[in-house]
C-alpha cells in the first residue's frame, strides 16, 4: 500500500489526533489510559487501549486492518470505547474487516470516529459482522468527518446477529462536509425479545451520491425493529434509502421511518420502505416522507424574528441532531 | 390613529376567487390591552391572523404598527418591530427542544423559562428538555407556542384560538399568562371562539364575513354574539 511516505508513526499518530480534536472528538477521552480505544490510519494501527471487559485483536493488512473486538460476559463497560479511523492524505485506501462479539449480558457504548478531511480520492470500506449475545446491550454511534471535497467513498457493510433479549442501536452521521459517495448496507437478524435499531442521519450537498439500506428481520418472538432515516438534501446531491423490515415471528413489531428533506434544484431524492411479514401475529410499519422543508415551521420560525436563512438553518440542524 | 394604539388596521381587503374574504375590515388594538375577536367558523379569522403577521398580504388597505405601515412588511420585519403570532394548530419540530425553542427569539435565562413553562401550565422539569415534536400532544403544544410568545415580549402577540383543545385545568393557566403578558405592556389580539376566554378582554369585536360587524364589553358582546351570529345562517354574507 502506497504510505504517507514523510509520516512516521509517531507522527501518524499526532496528526490522527489533532485531526480527531478538530472534528470535535474528546482527546481527553482517547489519550484516557481508563478508556478503551484504537486509532487506525489507513492500515496502520497506531494506538490500543485495552480496559476491563474488552479484548481488541488486530492484524494489518495490504490495504487496511482486522480487527477483533470481544465484549466479555457480563462485562458492564463504564465509560465509551472510542474507535478512530481515518486517512489523512488526498488520496488512499482503508479496508476494515471488523470482527465483534458482545458476549451474553455484557453492556458497551462504542464511539466511532471516522476522518477523512483531505480527501480527494479516498475510500473507506469496512465489512463487519457482528453478534450480540443474550441480554447484551451496545450502543454504536459513527460519525464522519469529510472535507469540501466530496472525494471520499465510504462503504460500510454489516450483518449483526442479536441474540434473545439483547439490544443494539447505531447510528451513522456525516453532516459536517461533503458525504462523497456512501454505500451503506445494514442488516439486522433479531431474535426473542430482542431490540434492534439502525439510524441515519445525512447532510448531502453538491454532487455526493447516497445509498441507504436498512434491513431488519424479526425472526424471534417479540423482537422489536426500527430503520430510520433523515437526511437533507441540498444542491444535486442524490440519495436513495431503503428501509426494510421482516416481522417473521408472533408479536414482533417493526417500523421503517424515512425523512428526506429537499433544498436545491438538482437533488434527487427516493425512498423505498419494504414492510413484509409471513407470521399473522407479527406487524411491521412505515413511514417515508420527501419533500421541501414545511412552509409553517419556516413561518412559525420567522414569526419570532428568524430570517429565512436561520430558520431554514434551525430545522435542518433539528432534523439532522 | 390614537396615541396608545399599537395596532391600526385601516379597509382591508382580500379577495378569494373574486370573493372578498376579508372586506373593508377596520380594527384597532391598544397598547398594553386585550382586545377580544369573536366569530363563527369561516369567517375570516385565522386569515386575518395571517395578515397580521404578514403570512400573507392583503390586497387592499393598511396595517400599521405603532403609527408605521408595515403593510408590505415579511414576517420576519414584523416579527423583528413586535408582532408575532401563535398559532391555531403550530408547527412541530424534531430535534429542537422546548428550552431551545424559547430562546429563539432572545436570550433567556434557565429561571426565566421555568417561570415561562409555569405560567402556561407545564412543569419545566418534565418538558423543558422534550422536542417541540410530534410526541407532544395537541394541547402541550399550544402551551409550549404560548410559552414562545410570552418569551419574545412582543408589542403584539396575534392568539389564534390558543385555548381550543386546552383542559379546564389548564386554561386558566394559559389566561392567567395572557393577563401577565398584557400587564408586562404587551397587546394581544384574542381570537376565540369561547366566552370563557374571551372574558379576559377589555374589548370584543365580532367578525362576520371578513368584516368587523360589532364590538364592545366583552359579556355584551357574548350576548350579542349567541343572539346574532349563532343562530345565524348569513356566513358569507354580513347580517348588518
Amino acid at each position: 500500500m502506497k504510505r504517507f511516505p514523510e509520516m512516521t508513526v509517531v507522527k501518524e499518530y499526532e496528526a490522527m489526533l489533532e485531526a480527531y480534536g478538530a472534528a470535535g472528538g474528546d482527546l481527553k477521552a482517547l489519550k484516557s489510559s481508563a478508556v478503551g480505544n484504537l486509532v487506525i490510519h489507513e492500515n496502520k494501527v497506531l494506538g490500543v487501549n485495552e480496559t476491563r471487559g474488552i479484548k481488541v485483536k488486530t492484524k494489518e493488512t495490504e490495504t487496511g486492518v482486522n480487527l477483533r473486538l470481544v465484549i466479555e460476559k457480563g462485562a458492564k463497560v463504564k465509560h465509551p470505547v472510542h474507535l478512530c479511523f481515518g486517512v489523512l492524505p488526498k488520496e488512499g485506501l482503508q479496508e476494515i474487516i471488523f470482527k465483534m462479539e458482545a458476549e451474553d449480558d455484557s453492556e458497551v457504548n462504542l464511539v466511532a470516529h471516522c476522518l477523512f478531511p483531505n480527501a480527494i480520492n479516498v475510500t473507506h470500506r469496512m465489512k463487519a459482522s457482528i453478534k450480540v449475545g443474550d441480554n447484551a446491550r451496545v450502543c454504536y454511534r459513527e460519525t464522519h468527518y469529510h472535507g469540501e471535497s466530496g472525494g471520499v467513498r465510504v462503504i460500510p457493510r454489516a450483518k449483526i446477529t442479536v441474540g434473545k433479549g439483547g439490544s443494539w442501536e447505531s447510528t451513522l452521521a456525516i453532516i459536517e462536509g461533503c458525504v462523497g459517495v456512501l454505500r451503506y448496507d445494514f442488516e439486522i437478524f433479531g431474535e426473542e425479545k430482542s431490540n434492534s435499531a439502525l439510524m441515519v442521519k445525512l447532510f448531502g450537498k453538491k454532487e455526493d451520491d447516497i445509498s441507504i439500506v436498512e434491513k431488519i428481520h424479526l425472526d424471534g418472538r417479540e423482537a422489536r425493529g426500527l430503520a430510520k432515516s433523515r437526511l437533507v438534501l441540498t444542491d444535486n446531491a442524490r440519495a436513495m434509502v431503503r428501509g426494510e423490515t421482516y416481522g417473521n415471528a408472533p408479536f414482533a413489531r417493526g417500523h421503517v421511518d424515512c425523512l428526506e428533506i429537499v433544498n436545491g434544484e438538482g437533488v434527487i431524492a427516493q425512498a423505498i420502505p419494504v414492510v413484509y411479514v409471513t407470521n399473522r401475529l407479527a406487524k411491521v410499519t412505515h413511514e417515508a416522507a420527501i419533500g421541501s422543508i414545511d412552509k409553517k415551521q419556516i413561518q412559525t420560525l420567522m414569526a419570532r424574528g428568524l430570517d429565512e436563512e436561520q430558520a431554514v438553518d434551525v430545522i435542518v440542524r433539528g432534523v439532522l441532531k | 390613529m390614537g396615541i396608545n394604539q399599537v395596532l391600526e388596521i385601516k379597509d382591508l381587503m382580500l379577495n378569494l376567487n373574486g370573493k372578498p374574504i376579508i372586506n373593508h375590515l377596520n380594527l384597532e388594538v391598544r397598547e398594553g390591552k386585550i382586545q377580544g375577536l369573536l366569530g363563527m367558523n369561516g369567517t375570516g379569522k385565522t386569515t386575518l391572523a395571517n395578515l397580521i403577521m404578514g403570512l400573507s398580504y392583503p390586497d387592499g388597505g393598511s396595517i400599521m404598527l405603532d403609527g408605521k405601515d408595515i403593510t408590505r412588511d415579511t414576517i420576519s420585519q414584523r416579527a423583528r418591530k413586535g408582532i408575532t403570532l401563535a398559532w391555531q394548530e403550530p408547527a412541530k419540530f424534531e430535534g429542537l427542544s422546548v428550552a431551545e425553542y424559547l430562546r429563539l427569539s432572545r436570550k433567556l435565562s434557565s429561571g426565566e423559562i421555568e417561570r415561562l413553562l409555569w405560567m402556561v401550565g407545564l412543569p419545566p422539569a418534565e418538558y423543558l428538555d422534550r422536542d417541540v415534536d410530534a410526541s407532544l400532544s395537541g394541547g402541550e403544544r399550544k402551551r409550549v407556542e404560548l410559552a414562545s410568545v410570552l418569551a419574545m415580549r412582543p408589542k403584539l402577540a396575534v392568539l389564534d384560538e390558543v385555548d381550543s383543545g386546552i383542559d379546564v385545568v389548564s386554561l386558566p393557566h394559559i389566561m392567567n399568562g395572557i393577563v401577565e403578558m398584557s400587564k408586562q405592556g404587551s397587546a394581544a389580539l384574542l381570537i376565540t371562539h369561547s366566552e370563557d376566554a374571551i372574558g379576559i378582554a377589555e374589548s370584543v369585536s365580532i367578525l362576520c364575513a371578513g368584516k368587523i360587524i360589532n364590538s364592545g364589553p366583552p359579556q355584551k358582546m357574548c350576548r350579542w354574539f349567541k343572539t346574532n351570529c349563532q343562530t345565524c345562517a348569513h356566513i358569507g354574507e354580513p347580517v348588518l
